[in-house]
């Protein structure tokens, strides 16, 4: 327990220290973004806005630095982002919150499916080495060195096209506004067929080799001949013994890949258009939106910080000696 | 003496066709009811491939390809554990022959309870007991070699090295085998542990009458704890006798060489005098004696034939048998 709160103190340093980041990064960028920004945006932008715009930026000159700082915290408590420019004049926090159920809908499943389906798969070529299950070495090796860019664009040209049954870009058919209902969910699938494809080929070919080459390694372990020896039966020492073993850096590795979900697809929202927060964070990138870039950095290293605390969380429960009495 | 064991012929390779290597040749020995066994000889003179072979856990690419372990149960016939089923073998192993390994720290997998590996014994060979009385042996089992049963929630990274090595012993006992093998047991412990684990071990042995067969490099254990002395030498059993006439009276330049290798602790200083030369590579083994390049007693027929392990001629009639040309077989008798 002690070793769980300084774990989770630990993460709490990181964050203020990421979010402090977050706050001095724009304040030391040369120049006046507001002034880029109110000269791109002519006339768009109220007095208001400029003003937040200046308070956000932290450039509001009879502020001190401090008092900035405090503001801005206080503003993330109120969970207030700003204006995003290129959204304008929607706030930032609500921009965000529009593409990440799209991201993590995506994403998230596909990293949990390719997890659970690699790892399995991974024990079993790992367990059964020497047999027909080394044949799929080859292709897992192909598949985990191909960008997943690259397969989604191969994807769309071989399979998508505008009389084929996947669609090649966007989250929905553009005819729908979205909605719980019988007519947007099915749309929503059938779109993210593709892109959640690409990325399952492509990820899933990781865990399998990862996971293989763990069984091995611990298959060689004193522990395995004793399992054996013991007369226990082959599920049995597969499973609750190599498997049990094997298993605990795939976790880690996991939970890892789950704080990599938000911003790792990137490439993969760019390529389908899918609506999430990869294909947001070009759009902020390609406008200078620093508000919703700011926002999107927040929520991608807050993401990380907590895929490692499930990471720590998860290492100890599967391996006691990371646990520590006191 | 009534047989427990008896290997037979047993020859195991490591790889397949024309490479393979001959880890064990055409390996001969019994072991009788009760009785401590000792296995000596240099690392790779294959006696822990010898005791992987006969249990069957040999992994791959080791081969047992020809000879027969016939294992003679207490009330029931003999049966060769070679050919045994996959489902016989898993039920023979650990109720019949438990095995306790050189690694005392790895032996334990480190993510479950001791309880846990006490019991999964208990589960897999006798599924009818309940799980109050699996418990109540394991913790009787850890009372048996010298561990409180408080320690049954513990991890194996939680006890010391002699501590994993105990549990071991006791897991192996658990099921009340008639043999129980020891790969070099204490290697990996320090000598004051060595001494308390082996006499503990001697104890138990009496009172549950199991026979042991135990392997290591270390002669002087063998001569203290063991009733026979099979030696090894480049997969082949050189010389077997009786501990005291190994000790007293080794016929074997090779036994005699190990047995020079360490201080008496009574008697007169000598001086100690190492094997000069180091053990044959098992994929290149000298021809005739493969003792001979390193034998200060070789001499014509020694590169010439591999002598066969008999009964030399020795005038006091002891059960012992010996491969040398300096003690051959008198014709007519094997």
């Amino acid at each position: 327990m002690k070793y769980f709160l300084q774990r989770i103190a630990f993460y709490l340093f990181t964050a203020w220290a990421a979010i402090t980041l977050n706050f001095f990064i724009p304040r030391l960028v040369p120049g006046d973004p507001v002034q880029s920004l109110i000269a791109k945006f002519r006339g768009q932008l109220s007095s208001e806005a400029i003003n937040s715009l200046y308070v956000l930026f932290g450039l509001d000159d009879d502020r001190s630095l401090w008092s900035q700082y405090i503001d801005y915290w206080g503003q993330l408590f109120r969970g207030d982002l700003g204006l995003s420019f290129t959204f304008f004049p929607a706030p930032v926090s609500q921009v965000i919150g529009d593409a990440l159920p799209w991201t993590i809908l995506l994403v998230g499943v596909t990293t949990i499916i390719s997890f659970l389906l690699g790892t399995s798969l991974g024990v079993v070529a790992g367990w059964r080495r020497g047999s027909w299950a080394d044949g799929l070495l080859p292709v897992t090796t192909f598949f985990s060195s191909v960008p997943y860019f690259w397969l989604g664009i191969i994807a769309i040209y071989l399979l998508a096209g505008p009389d084929s049954f996947f669609p090649s870009s966007g989250g929905f058919d553009s005819g729908l506004i979205p909605a719980w209902d019988q007519y947007f969910i099915p749309s929503a699938i059938q779109h993210s067929l593709l892109p959640a494809l690409t990325i399952l080929i492509s990820s899933v070919s990781g865990w399998i080799l990862s996971m293989r080459n763990m069984m091995v390694t611990v298959s060689s372990e004193d522990y395995i001949t004793v399992a054996h020896a013991k007369g226990l039966s082959e599920r049995r020492v597969a499973v609750g013994y190599a498997a049990r073993n094997a298993l605990l850096p795939n976790v880690s590795g996991f939970a890892l890949s789950l704080g990599f979900i938000v911003g790792g697809t990137l490439l993969v929202e760019i390529v389908f258009s899918y609506p999430g927060l990869g294909f947001i964070l070009l759009q902020a990138l390609g406008a200078k939106d620093y508000p919703l870039m700011q926002g999107i950095f927040l929520i991608i290293t807050i993401s990380v910080l907590v895929a490692n605390l499930l990471a720590d969380v998860a290492y100890m429960l599967l391996d006691p000696r990371t646990r520590k009495e006191g | 003496m009534e047989p427990v064991l008896e290997i037979r012929n047993l020859n195991v390779d490591y790889g397949l066709g024309d490479k393979a290597v001959h880890a064990v040749r055409d390996v001969n020995l019994t072991l009788h009811r009760g009785e401590v066994l000792g296995l000596a000889g240099e690392s790779g003179s294959g006696k822990s491939t010898l005791a992987y072979g006969l249990t069957r856990l040999l992994a791959p690419p080791g081969v047992i390809t020809g000879g027969e372990v016939v294992y003679h149960p207490e009330r029931s016939p003999a049966y060769d554990v070679l050919r045994l089923t996959d489902n016989e073998l898993r039920a023979f192993r650990w109720a019949e022959t438990a095995i306790v390994f050189q690694g005392a720290m790895n032996s334990l997998n480190p993510v479950h309870k001791i309880s846990t590996q006490l019991t999964d014994v208990l589960r897999a060979h006798e599924p009818k007991m309940s799980e109050h009385s699996r418990n109540a042996r394991a913790r009787e089992m850890l009372k048996v070699v010298g561990i409180s049963p408080d320690r049954m929630e513990a991890y194996p990274h939680q006890l010391s090295g002699g501590m994993r090595q105990r549990v071991m012993i006791g897991m192996a006992l658990i099921l009340q085998p008639q043999v129980v093998i020891m790969d070099e047991p204490t290697t990996a412990l320090d000598v004051v542990m060595q001494r308390q684990i082996l006499g503990q071990l001697i104890e138990l042995r009496e009172r549950l009458g199991f026979s042991v067969i135990f392997i290591t490099h270390d002669l002087s254990l063998l001569v203290e704890f063991s009733n026979r002395i099979a030696i090894m030498y480049g997969g082949r059993i050189v010389e077997e006798a009786p501990a005291s006439t190994i000790y007293r009276d080794a016929l074997h330049p090779y036994s005699k060489g190990l047995l020079g290798s360490f201080p008496a602790l009574r008697g007169p200083r000598r001086e100690l005098a190492g094997i000069p030369g180091s053990p044959p590579d098992l994929a290149g083994m000298p021809s005739g004696c493969s003792f001979h390049p390193r034998c200060p007693k070789a001499f014509d027929p020694c590169s010439a034939n591999i002598p066969v392990l008999g009964r030399p001629g020795t005038p006091d009639g002891s059960v012992r048998s010996v491969a040398c040309w300096l003690h051959p077989v008198p014709a007519g008798e094997e």
